[in-house]
């Protein structure tokens, strides 16, 4: 299991909720099950994030595997950061 | 390819033969004779000068555009307004080192219902000649009703200000406003309790701060040639931190697949992030598309001010609590910045590193994206956080002076460290910004002695970096000389630093490796130079590309030697057996393999395409000493060392060129860069003359220190470098005049005219 932080800008699309854990081997089904328990997140999710899995931010990385336990934190994109809302798209 | 830890490891541990050295740069001959290759240098047979028209109001609604008269002119082959580009909806994409829309985009390569700023494209003719296309832009009548205007966040924040897009409603806002307003988003980021921790502090300080906008001050203006052919295939050559996202930006706008375009990064006379966008290339395919003829399109530097992407203005109010012992107990920071005429300053990222080098229990930021009629805002080195920093460094260096703590003692109080958590949520692994404190403690420059209405001043800065596309390709030549082709323009040496690291990977010498930039059909897809990216990125698929060269060598050397190939191992660029008899074998070196590559099964090319994760951010701290004339406010910048951590520095020489740069385009920003606008809302310093940027006269040998504290994630400990150097020097020059002059200034540029006033100041109230 994840544990997975929302940071306090998101708390308003799920309810206040911002951190919460989920069952996920990667980021893609990471976000395709947040997504399913907070549909109003899914604009934001499909606007591009970057996710830090213990520490290291990742970017354009849908199939990184998320070790058990690992803490996870959805980040704005970093500048710079590749994650087209057209390519993010795919994984719903 | 992941990077296997061992090899990390194993790199480090080995005496490394060619990264880490200082060769000559590959393209400095070039250069110094004058025959590298800029946009503007390109030309075809029957090539059409192409040029734009531009808004001479920074607020409009643009009622009609005429362009009959003009369309008549013998020579004039193609006009393109707003008709001649489908608009977009609404869909957020990166772009370059920024989220954009590309609603927003199109409109910024032509202005449809309004134009949103001075020098807002208009239309755009292509003629067989420049005074036939001046010419033509003359004929063009444009039907402008003008609206009043706002330039600055402060301006465009109040309640009466005219509105640049009336449906603009604000982002971030619970529940969401129901009337428009200029302000694009709001954002939040928020550890423990401030107001506990405020209660903790013993002295507290409150300060705000402005920021004007400033241009990356590139000596090159944006160039392109464009070429489309009857069938639609186009060839693009262009000054470019990212071909790559130019064919992107252009096909999305030309609507046109990405197959058909071929874009050529030519040499690039600077970047610094303006040239992560798209201002003349969809416009110079347009015209060519039209007129079935080349174009070529080169800003004016008038129009690199006025129609180009300078960064942010700012408006910041920080609050910052500390016991007496110098540990910070809580930090509030709220930030606007101007975004220019569309949304989407670097709010966020500016919100994100404000804090960043400290550990700090209590922490609120919130920012604002504000859209103002000025240009709108691109990249500039680090974006978003030399504003914030400037403003958060000068906090703490008052706290620092009103506790009698030394500033550099007071930083390491608070420093961040493996194990601190960001604001933004995640930890921090390995990072050095301890180390550049100790260093600076240490460096003569800090205990030198200071003379009259001297100041010294230390300031600390952070950012992420980024990984992301990158694709390497390893030629092995006949002769057993290396091509090496790869997609990100070379904007700081990383042609060296390339070669260096395929050299060292292979075994071979770095004279024998050649790195080349090749287009967009030559190469998979590279995201662009930018976020102090390629070193790292770029740099790990060069080295993931020739140990695919070593696969394919080595599997060579085991079909000649007729065994299997478990029994070969590459050592310092020979294929060597091991097993039964190994001794009695000569090692095989990679041109003896490459000789025979043909006859034995085909030339060998080592290939890698990765999306480098891992990236590893990067610290600096810097230490400045200033003299200031109180009886001009001239500041003089005495003596200038920076400190800052490179991971691994492949070619030294070019780190220590990249810590100079971003400090001296700092020392610009901090003394005399602003952009001047008249009541009228147009720019008044569009030039270089006026828009006064440090030259070599106004500087001091700038002294480097490279840190290194290794990035696990790269086979060499590498880290991105190119941007951190830009976030200290505001904040230290900042500290370093107001300790000179008695008085603190909080605002930037600190002109002379400004300093005096502050000096008058302190003299009338008996200081």
């Amino acid at each position: 299991m994840a544990r997975v932080v929302l940071g306090s800008s998101l708390r308003r699309y799920t309810g206040g909720v911002d951190e919460l854990e989920i069952d996920a081997a990667t980021i893609k089904q990471l976000l395709t099950k947040l997504g399913a328990q907070h549909p109003k997140l899914v604009p934001i999710l499909e606007h591009g994030l970057a996710i830090a899995i213990n520490g290291t931010i990742y970017q354009g990385a849908l199939l990184e595997p998320i070790p058990p336990d690992a803490e996870v934190h959805l980040l704005p994109p970093i500048e710079g950061g590749r994650e087209a809302s057209f390519r993010l798209r795919w994984w719903r | 390819m992941a990077t296997n830890p061992i090899d990390v490891e194993r790199a480090r541990s080995k005496q490394l033969r060619w990264v880490g050295t200082r060769g000559p740069r590959p393209d400095g001959i070039d250069k110094v004779t004058g025959r590298a290759r800029y946009g503007a240098d390109f030309n075809l047979p029957g090539m059409l000068v192409g040029r734009v028209l531009r808004s001479p109001h920074a607020h409009a609604r643009i009622r009609s555009i005429d362009i009959s008269k003009a369309t008549a002119l013998p020579g004039v082959k193609a006009i393109v307004t707003r008709d001649d580009f489908k608009d977009m909806p609404s869909e957020f994409v990166p772009a370059g080192e920024m989220m954009v829309n590309y609603r927003d985009i199109v409109r910024n390569v032509m202005a449809r219902e309004k134009a949103l700023y001075e020098g807002h494209a208009v239309a755009a003719v292509a003629a067989t000649s420049p005074s036939i296309a001046r010419e033509a832009l003359r004929l063009i009548k444009v039907d402008y009703e003008v609206l009043p205007h706002v330039i600055t966040a402060a301006e465009a924040m109040r309640p009466d200000a005219p509105l640049l897009h009336e449906d603009m409603i604000t982002m971030g806002v619970e529940p969401a406003p129901t009337k428009a307003s200029n302000v694009a988003k709001r954002v939040e980021f928020k550890t423990g309790d401030v107001k506990a921790g405020f209660a903790k502090a013993d002295v507290i300080v409150e300060r705000s701060f402005t920021t004007k906008p400033v241009h990356q001050g590139y000596l090159e203006p944006h160039a392109c040639l464009a070429n489309v052919n009857e069938a639609g295939q186009a060839e693009l050559w262009c000054t470019t931190q990212g071909h790559f996202v130019v064919r992107s930006h252009c096909a999305k706008l030309l609507e046109m697949e990405l197959s058909q375009i071929r874009v050529v990064a030519t040499e690039i006379g600077g970047g610094f992030g303006g040239k992560t966008v798209v201002y003349l290339e969809p416009v110079a395919l347009a015209l060519s598309r039209k007129s079935k003829r080349p174009v070529k399109m080169v800003m004016s530097r008038d129009e690199v001010f006025k129609a180009s992407g300078p960064t942010s203005g700012a408006h910041m109010t920080i609050k910052i609590g500390a016991r007496k012992d110098g540990t910070i107990t809580a930090g509030e920071a709220e930030l606007a910045y101007e975004a220019g005429a569309f949304q989407g300053s670097p709010i966020q990222p500016g919100c994100m590193c404000a804090f960043a080098p400290y550990e700090l229990e209590n922490a609120h930021v919130v920012g604002y994206d504000v859209v103002s009629n000025r240009p709108k805002v691109a990249a500039y080195r680090a974006p978003g956080a030399p504003i914030s920093e400037y403003a958060v460094e000068a906090v703490i260096d008052e706290i620092a002076q009103k506790l009698g703590l030394d500033p550099i003692e007071m930083r390491l109080k608070n420093a961040a460290k493996a194990g601190t958590r960001a604001l933004y949520g995640p930890k921090f692994g390995p990072i050095g910004l301890v180390e550049t404190l100790e260093a600076a403690k240490k460096h003569p420059h800090y205990s030198t002695p200071l003379g009259p209405n001297q100041g010294r001043g230390v300031a600390s800065g952070f950012w992420f970096n980024i990984g992301g596309e990158s694709c390497a390709t390893i030629n092995v030549n006949e002769d057993g000389s290396v091509t090496l082709m790869i997609g990100t323009p070379d904007i700081g040496g990383s042609r060296a630093s390339m070669a260096l690291m395929a050299a060292e990977t292979l075994g071979i010498d770095v004279s024998h490796v050649r790195t080349l930039i090749v287009d967009t059909d030559s190469i998979g897809y590279t995201f662009l130079t930018g976020g102090s990216r390629v070193t790292f990125a770029t740099g790990m698929a060069t080295v993931d590309a020739a140990k695919d060269a070593i696969r394919q060598l080595c599997a060579r050397a085991a079909k000649l030697w007729e065994v299997p190939e478990d029994q070969v191992v590459w050592d310092n660029g020979f294929a060597k057996r091991t097993g039964e008899n190994a001794a009695n074998v000569a090692p095989m070196s990679l041109a003896e393999l490459a000789a025979k590559a043909g006859k034995t099964g085909g030339p060998i090319s080592g290939h890698a395409e990765i999306n480098a994760q891992g990236a590893g951010p990067t610290f600096g701290t810097h230490v400045v000493d200033v003299e200031v004339d109180e009886a001009t406010g001239r500041v003089d910048i005495k003596r200038y060392t920076v400190i800052q951590d490179a991971g691994k520095a492949v070619h030294p020489g070019y780190v220590e060129g990249q810590y100079q740069g971003g400090a001296a385009q700092g020392v610009g920003w901090a003394l005399n860069e602003e952009y001047v606008y008249g009541a009228d809302g147009r720019l008044q310093n569009a030039g270089f003359l006026d828009y006064r940027m440090p030259v070599t006269s106004d500087l001091p040998m700038i002294d480097t220190v490279i840190v290194e504290v290794p990035n696990p994630a790269h086979p060499y400990g590498v880290r991105g470098v190119g941007e951190t150097p830009i976030v200290p020097p505001m904040a230290a020059i900042a500290n370093a005049v107001s300790r000179a002059i008695g008085s603190r200034m909080f605002e930037l540029p600190m002109s002379p005219p400004k300093v005096l006033k502050a000096v008058q100041a302190r003299k009338a109230n008996g200081g």
